[in-house]
């Protein structure tokens, strides 16, 4: 049997418990806190800006694509079948299709844009993940949880950017070195750019940015001193399919206008 | 009373015996894929849902389509479904049973299924599939099980089944909805953002779903001594003719939608699946076989004189039956895919072990149809003799 005083301890600790999971739940509400004494970047809303002009030749957005491909164990498969990719290059018609036009000037139409995850403000994928495997963080960065996925790819079907792969197989021994740092996946699970979330938390850059040379620029969009917040003020700029209501995080600008021409 | 199916002629073994056969060389092809991945289909990046999503589709309407037994029985007292109603009621459990299994065969990772249970997510449409799906079986099973049970003993049912065949009613109608909410709520797939989506998926699964009740009914006459009164046949025929209608109206209504606006993004699925797009070309023979087959039944259910005869009433059914499932089992879901994000076609070829495993899958439907059929069967001839042996 348990004593009054048992109990009252007992209940004592739960109280402190609950203290501290209500705590924990506060803090999860507020995106912008900052552990003190950490090196790690914060936001409000993380977002990328992408100046195509800056990419002179192809193989410059391809440099970009192995590096973070080579950083996040993203397997080598070379089948568009059954091909995983985080971030990789299309033209300006298909990376806009309804902007096409038979007048497109030459230089437009030559164009490679960098396509990636848009770190949607509204994500269909993440309305309809059965399982709240992928999930919108406080920060804007739309994250999946590789142990969670059952791989219904209902995700895919939702994503109106074909930003995601799915595993078809393991996809280990696809990856020529594996990098200790982030995970690597299993088959039957869906993946896409993380917007490089484990090194925004150690105060790094995500790959893309870092290996862009300045082409692409990351930064808080809720922050209006911020760099991506400034090349926005400065500059024309698209985004892939705002007219679907997703409100994507990637920005692109191509040039030809404004201070950064 | 399931000892009613341990016992048959030579042809029901030998019908059990090659459903289970069919089970394990689905199972085994299974084992193939649960062991490599779904690497071996014919899946893609770009088309992500093959034929087991079209077919899990396909199969919620035929168990929808039960309500149109249900309906006219239990609402409007029409006696003549009385005998088939069960039938209606069985097809349905065997039907879902379809559906989960083609829900599991899809999955990446089958294993953590129960996450959809243990982090339930309302604002996911395919949360509310399963609740719905899940209900549906229950509702089905119960119902059917309880009646057949107490008409054993030779009592009426009990109220509280009264009570839920009410309720099965409007869940029939929502397990479609739903099902065609998974796809018209998508922002990237014109084909799917429609919103006639759930009425065109009823009025197909109550074309489908009763023809194929009656082509069954017409087995059991032919084979068993579960004899469908022609009326009852006919009154079916009826519903068919007229779902059928609607179905291909409801089509006719996108067909005009996309075309007379000339938004491109809504016309060119229906270019890709009726005439081909850029070279791409798998579909269009079916869809213009779908059509065609869908004309040529509502012709022929249309005609009383013909409809009335049973060869052509088993060929019009047999053409409503194929082409909805043309329509719905293959080019709504493959169709969604075409173009994919980038405005480019991908098409979808399945492999040889994808379709082993459907071919598994609706072994396993075809058993329990046939198991719970076997029950129904056993049943009536008990209680018609029993009803018979008095006045001998």
């Amino acid at each position: 049997m348990m004593n009054r005083r048992d109990f009252l301890k007992i209940m004592a600790s739960l109280g402190i418990g609950s203290a501290l999971v209500l705590e924990g739940i506060d803090r999860i509400g507020t995106a912008a806190d900052t552990i003190p004494g950490s090196k790690n970047l914060q936001a409000g809303h993380w977002g990328m800006v992408i100046d195509v002009s800056k990419f002179k030749t192809p193989e410059d957005i391809q440099r970009v694509a192995a590096a973070c491909h080579k950083y996040h164990n993203v397997p080598e498969i070379n089948d568009p079948q059954h091909e995983i990719k985080w971030i990789w290059q299309e033209d300006f018609e298909h990376t806009f299709a309804e902007l096409e036009s038979e007048y497109l000037s030459e230089k437009v139409k030559q164009m490679q844009f960098p396509v990636l995850c848009n770190h949607c403000e509204n994500p269909a994928c993440v309305r309809v993940c059965p399982t709240q495997a992928t999930f919108k963080r406080p920060d804007g960065i739309v994250a999946m949880d590789y142990h969670r996925c059952i791989g219904c790819r209902y995700c895919m079907a939702a994503c109106p950017y074909g930003a995601r792969s799915f595993n078809f197989f393991d996809p280990r021994p696809y990856i020529e070195e594996i990098n200790s740092a982030v995970p690597t996946r299993t088959k039957g699970v869906v993946e896409k750019c993380t917007f490089c979330m484990e090194r925004l938390d150690k105060g790094q850059q995500p790959v893309c940015a870092e290996a862009s040379g300045g082409a692409i620029i990351f930064g808080d969009l809720s922050d209006p001193d911020s760099p991506v917040r400034k090349v926005l003020r400065d500059n024309f700029f698209l985004r892939r399919k705002v007219e679907l209501g997703t409100g994507p995080s990637v920005y692109y600008i191509i040039g030809g206008g404004g201070s950064n021409a | 009373m399931l000892e009613k199916a341990l016992r048959g002629s030579k042809g029901y073994y030998a019908w059990v015996g090659l459903l289970i056969i069919l089970a394990v060389v689905g199972l085994t092809a299974y084992l193939k894929q649960f062991d490599y991945g779904l690497g071996v289909t014919g899946l893609s990046r770009d088309v992500s849902w093959g034929l087991y999503i079209s077919q899990f589709t396909f199969m919620v309407g035929v168990a929808a389509s039960a309500v149109m037994v249900a309906i006219p029985y239990y609402l409007h007292d029409y006696k003549t479904f009385g005998k088939i109603v069960i039938l209606g009621e069985f097809l349905a459990v065997a039907a879902v049973i379809v559906c989960i299994l083609f829900i599991f065969v899809d999955l990446g990772q089958p294993t953590r299924l129960l996450n959809i249970i243990l982090h339930p997510s309302p604002r996911s449409i395919m949360f509310w599939d399963m609740c719905v799906l899940l209900g549906y079986l229950l509702l089905n099973f119960i119902i059917g099980w309880t009646v057949l049970g107490y008409e054993k003993k030779g009592f009426p049912a009990p109220r509280w089944v009264k009570i839920l065949t009410y309720i099965a009613i409007p869940w029939a109608i929502s397990i479609h909805t739903v099902t065609a909410f998974l796809y018209a709520g998508l922002p990237g797939r014109a084909y799917w953002l429609t919103a006639i989506m759930a009425a065109r998926f009823l009025s197909s699964a109550f074309a489908a779903g009763p023809a194929l009740l009656i082509l069954l009914c017409l087995i059991l006459r032919r084979f068993t001594s579960f004899k469908t009164s022609n009326q009852a046949i006919q009154s079916l025929a009826v519903i068919v003719t007229y779902a059928m209608i609607a179905n291909v109206f409801f089509f006719m209504l996108e067909v005009f939608t996309a075309f007379y606006s000339n938004i491109p993004g809504h016309m060119v699925t229906l270019q890709y699946l009726f005439a081909g797009l850029n070279g791409s070309n798998n579909l269009v023979p079916f869809m213009w076989i779908a059509a065609i087959l869908a004309f040529l039944g509502i012709i022929l259910l249309l005609i009383p004189r013909v409809r009335r005869n049973e060869k052509a009433l088993i060929l019009a059914l047999i053409s409503v039956f194929i082409a909805t499932w043309l329509d719905k089992g293959i080019g709504l879901v493959l169709g969604g895919f075409v173009p994919n994000a980038f405005g480019l076609v991908t098409e979808y070829v399945p492999t040889v072990t994808e379709l082993t495993i459907i071919m598994g899958v609706y072994a396993i439907g075809l058993l329990t149809l046939t198991i719970l059929y076997k029950v129904v069967i056993g049943v009536r001839e008990q209680t018609e003799v029993g009803d018979i042996s008095p006045g001998v």
